[in-house]
């Protein structure tokens, strides 16, 4: 992987702000003294988090800099996990999970609503810099497929008119309610509970807090 | 001492090694792509699997630690089966374009595929294709060919000290590179060409050029610096093609510096070829006889002391040899072989010499460095200071100019007056220098050719003395001299220093220049003032058109490194001979052989007549010459350099462009374009840059 070609939208510089160069010296002493290298990966995130979610040049070797680390060994860092984002993303940054389980459970589908949504296909940003559409590996919530992320929210238990709605719904510049979108709550079975379906004293069900059927 | 089986046999080995190298010691042969004995442990090819008794699956032999009581088997069907397994797999992305890759024939992959590789291909899938790199003008990639091995990311890394190439991205689409584009800027970066065990990095001067079955090989020695790296010239006809490193452990290991692998196309440039005579104010085409003879008419009746000859850095010690008892027959005591001004005086040996040795600094454990740039002056030496760095434990202190070595170093000044802190003891580095058990200093030509060379040396050597780099006991000498040109140890050598009364390179452009000194013989020597020689009649041995020949009156076309069977003392005063690759070029011959030839036109004739009865005369002069090839004679110390008051102007380097420091360099195309690529962005440019 080469550095990206489009220059353009490279910024020259980064600094942290005052306030995320605080968080990043609370990484790195997380760490013993001459590891702190080890901190790369918070300080990429909170570089990235300052940047409006993404990674320019300028930002890695501000990092370098940051932990005196050479400048390549934090490219390959940040080119190694899909989380660091090295080009602009739209405000919305919608990565729907193709991985084996969400694809046996209609991922296929998810992505195409996706793309009919928001008229633009994969690694793409809508023109007004709303959505950028990207495929992610598997987000760990199988048991919740397909999945979709935007923002750090998951969306689960998708199918093409729930995806729909929720991009409708950030167009609107509403707040989807995130989670599964089939009504069932957390990843309990889909088809209802069938084990400790109720506490022996009638008191509703073992979920803890909600009160169960009522 | 851990006992295992390997393949049947008890083996004992010692602890730590890895299955590998105890297969390796018991000469059972593993292939690897990964490995590399001087590099670090990677174990990511995959090809070096052998079977382990009471483990699940084949390991990694390059990897797994050796352990007491382990069996394993290195020619099972199992093993076979495996490794055939990560061929194919290897295989798969790989193009299958040897006809046309430069690594044919002498290729990891080639030839591992003849043994393991199957002959046809299970894949009807696509293949990847990988973007080739920019990595400088060195450098030919094409990165379809690599099978990330990871190598040359290590060597640039670990040896270099250059982290500048990396893996980027991930599984598929995993590439080795530098992100930014950049050429590379490392002094050894010609290494990875031979660290890449496939096509993908290749030699770009050599590209398409030959096949390594077509190429002579010749064993021969380098002298673009003053290591004597050990070199193996490659021709074909009547051409070098190129030159790979020889392994010496105890000088260049396996590598060699870029200027060693690549400057030989300089050789095929701008070379004298034939005599020159200069007639109404042109230099002229002439034979032999007729250059004889014009040389012979300036001479005729021309006092002794009137005559000087300054030998250059590239000179071989038979020619310079040759020139000294010519000279000593013409009743001249002017003869120089420091062009640059060193004071270094050749009466102890001790005193010119890199005492250490270069493996010798692996058991130092402190070190000063004065008024040298060891990374552009000699980067194998370098390499050898930065593998004692890696390894732990070794203060290094600076003088000088400061300098990226690609290691930490602790600038402690600029110049004389933080050496005087030292010697004086009153500098906190002289402590560590003093609690160090073998401490070593190396002192370059940027401290000592200048007027007060001599005052810097008695200085050093006063350092080196108090602070116990000299010691008797188990004769360690920590005090060197680090040499820029491959001609100095071995004129010192042979004494080819000013006689009784006799001028030194410096009196001899200025006696030229005032018309005291009517004849100037430079052999080789193309860096003095040549416009300071005045009216003098110039006679220039040497082998390329530079500087010295264009100021030159007659011109007697002599033979470059590769082109005679000649001997050379590096820094340490280690005797080694370079081998005749191809012959010098027209009517060019033999350094020494033309000043046998011009002495009995002179009628002087010395009386040698082979090469063997010049080295008896060397040896002879100075038993080290008699030790045989290879041999380090051990100097022992004395008093040398002059007490006195030191210029407190700062060290600098001698080395401004590492890529150009010779008449062969500055002829190479391809040092031209490097100096462009790297040195060239520190410069403005100018409008004659074009």
């Amino acid at each position: 992987m080469s550095a990206p070609t489009d220059a353009s939208a490279q910024p020259r510089s980064f600094a942290f702000t005052p306030e995320n160069a605080k968080k990043a010296e609370a990484a790195v002493a997380a760490y013993p003294k001459g590891r702190q290298a080890s901190a790369v990966l918070a300080l990429l995130d909170l570089a990235q988090r300052q940047n409006g979610g993404w990674l320019p040049r300028a930002a890695m070797d501000a990092v370098a800099g940051f932990l005196d680390m050479p400048p390549m060994r934090v490219y390959e860092v940040a080119t190694f996990y899909n989380m660091y984002n090295l080009e602009p993303v739209g405000r919305h940054h919608v990565e729907v999970c193709t991985n084996v389980s969400c694809w046996l459970r209609g991922s296929d589908d998810v992505l195409a609503a996706c793309r009919n949504a928001l008229g633009i296909g994969l690694g793409e940003t809508s023109a007004d810099g709303g959505f950028t559409l990207s495929e992610t590996e598997c987000l760990g919530a199988c048991v919740n497929a397909p999945v979709m992320m935007i923002g750090g929210d998951y969306y689960e238990d998708l199918d093409a008119g729930t995806a729909t709605a929720i991009l409708a719904e950030l167009k609107k510049g509403g707040t989807p309610r995130p989670g599964p979108q089939s009504g069932r709550r957390a990843c309990e079975p889909a088809g209802g509970l069938t084990t400790l379906t109720g506490l022996s004293d009638g008191r509703g069900d073992a979920r803890g807090d909600e009160p169960g059927a009522s | 001492m851990p006992t295992l089986t390997i393949d049947g046999r008890e083996v004992e080995v010692e602890p730590g090694l890895t299955v590998l190298q105890a297969c390796e010691q018991v000469g059972i042969e593993i292939p690897r792509f990964c490995y590399h004995e001087r590099l670090s442990i990677a174990g990511n090819c995959r090809m070096c699997l052998v079977e382990m008794e009471r483990a699940p699956k084949p390991v990694a032999s390059c990897a797994m630690p050796v352990a007491d009581g382990m069996v394993i088997h290195t020619n099972t069907p199992g093993v076979q089966k495996a490794r055939r397994g990560v061929m194919e797999f290897l295989l798969i992305n790989h193009p299958l374009d040897c006809p046309i890759c430069d690594q044919g024939g002498e290729c990891d992959l080639q030839d591992q595929a003849m043994a393991y590789g199957f002959d046809r291909s299970r894949y009807r899938e696509g293949k990847r294709a990988v973007e080739d790199k920019y990595l400088g003008p060195l450098i030919k990639t094409i990165m379809t060919r690599c099978i990330h091995c990871t190598r040359c990311i290590r060597f640039a890394t670990e040896i270099a000290g250059v982290p500048e190439l990396g893996a980027t991205g991930r599984g598929e689409d995993m590439e080795v590179g530098t992100y930014v584009e950049k050429a590379l800027t490392s002094e050894l970066s010609g290494n990875m060409i031979d660290l890449c065990p496939v096509g993908a990095l290749t030699s770009a001067p050599y590209a398409f050029a030959a096949r390594s079955w077509e190429l002579t090989k010749i064993e021969s020695v380098d002298v673009m610096d003053a290591v004597g790296s050990n070199i193996r010239v490659d021709s074909r006809g009547a051409e070098v093609m190129r030159v790979l490193p020889r392994l010496n452990e105890d000088v260049n290991e396996e590598w060699i510096s870029d200027k060693t692998r690549f400057a030989c196309d300089g050789l095929k440039r701008q070379r004298l070829d034939r005599p020159y005579v200069r007639r109404d104010g042109r230099l002229q085409a002439a034979t032999w006889a007729e250059a004889f003879s014009a040389i012979g008419q300036h001479l005729k009746g021309v006092q002794g002391k009137r005559i000087a000859a300054i030998a250059g850095d590239l000179a071989d010690c038979e020619s310079m040899m040759a020139l000294k008892d010519l000279m000593v027959k013409l009743r001249s005591p002017n003869t120089d072989c420091r062009q640059d001004g060193a004071k270094l005086d050749g009466a102890l040996r001790a005193g010119y010499l890199f005492n250490t040795t270069i493996a010798g600094i692996e058991q130092a454990d402190a070190c000063l460095l004065i008024g040298t740039d060891v990374r552009r002056e000699a980067p194998i030496i370098n390499a050898r200071l930065r593998k004692r760095h890696l390894a732990g434990g070794f203060a290094m202190g600076v003088v000088g100019p400061q300098v990226d070595l690609t290691y930490d170093t602790e600038h402690l000044g600029d110049g004389p007056q933080t050496l005087e802190q030292i010697a004086a003891g009153q500098h906190a580095f002289a402590g560590v220098l003093r609690r160090a058990e073998r401490p070593m200093l190396i002192v370059g030509m940027g401290a000592l050719a200048r007027a007060d060379g001599a005052q810097v040396l008695a200085t050093a050597r006063t350092i080196a003395e108090d602070c116990g780099m000299v010691q008797d006991t188990d004769g360690w000498n920590g005090f060197n001299v680090l040499h820029t040109a491959a001609a100095r140890v071995g004129g010192l050598d042979l004494g080819f220093l000013p006689g009784d009364g006799g001028l030194d390179t410096g009196a001899i452009v200025d006696a030229a220049a005032a018309g005291a000194v009517a004849v100037v013989y430079l052999l080789g020597a193309d860096e003095i003032d040549m416009d300071s020689l005045g009216k003098a009649f110039v006679i220039y041995q040497g082998h390329h058109g530079d500087a010295g020949a264009q100021r030159a009156d007659v011109i007697l076309p002599g033979a470059a490194y590769t082109e005679k069977n000649a001997t050379y003392v590096n820094t340490e005063g280690r005797v080694q001979q370079g081998r005749r690759a191809i012959y010098p070029p027209g009517e060019a011959r033999e350094d020494w052989a033309i000043i046998r030839a011009l002495s009995e036109v002179l009628g002087r004739k010395l009386p040698v007549d082979t090469r063997d009865d010049v080295r008896a005369r060397m040896a002879e002069v100075n038993p080290n010459f008699a030790a045989g090839p290879d041999a380090v004679e051990t100097a022992p110390w004395g008093a040398f350099g002059t007490d006195g008051p030191m210029d407190p102007a700062p060290f600098r380097s001698p080395v401004a462009n590492f890529y150009m420091t010779d008449p062969i360099s500055r002829a190479s195309v391809t040092m031209a374009a490097c100096a462009d690529a790297l040195a060239g962005a520190q410069r403005e440019r100018t409008g004659t840059d074009g």
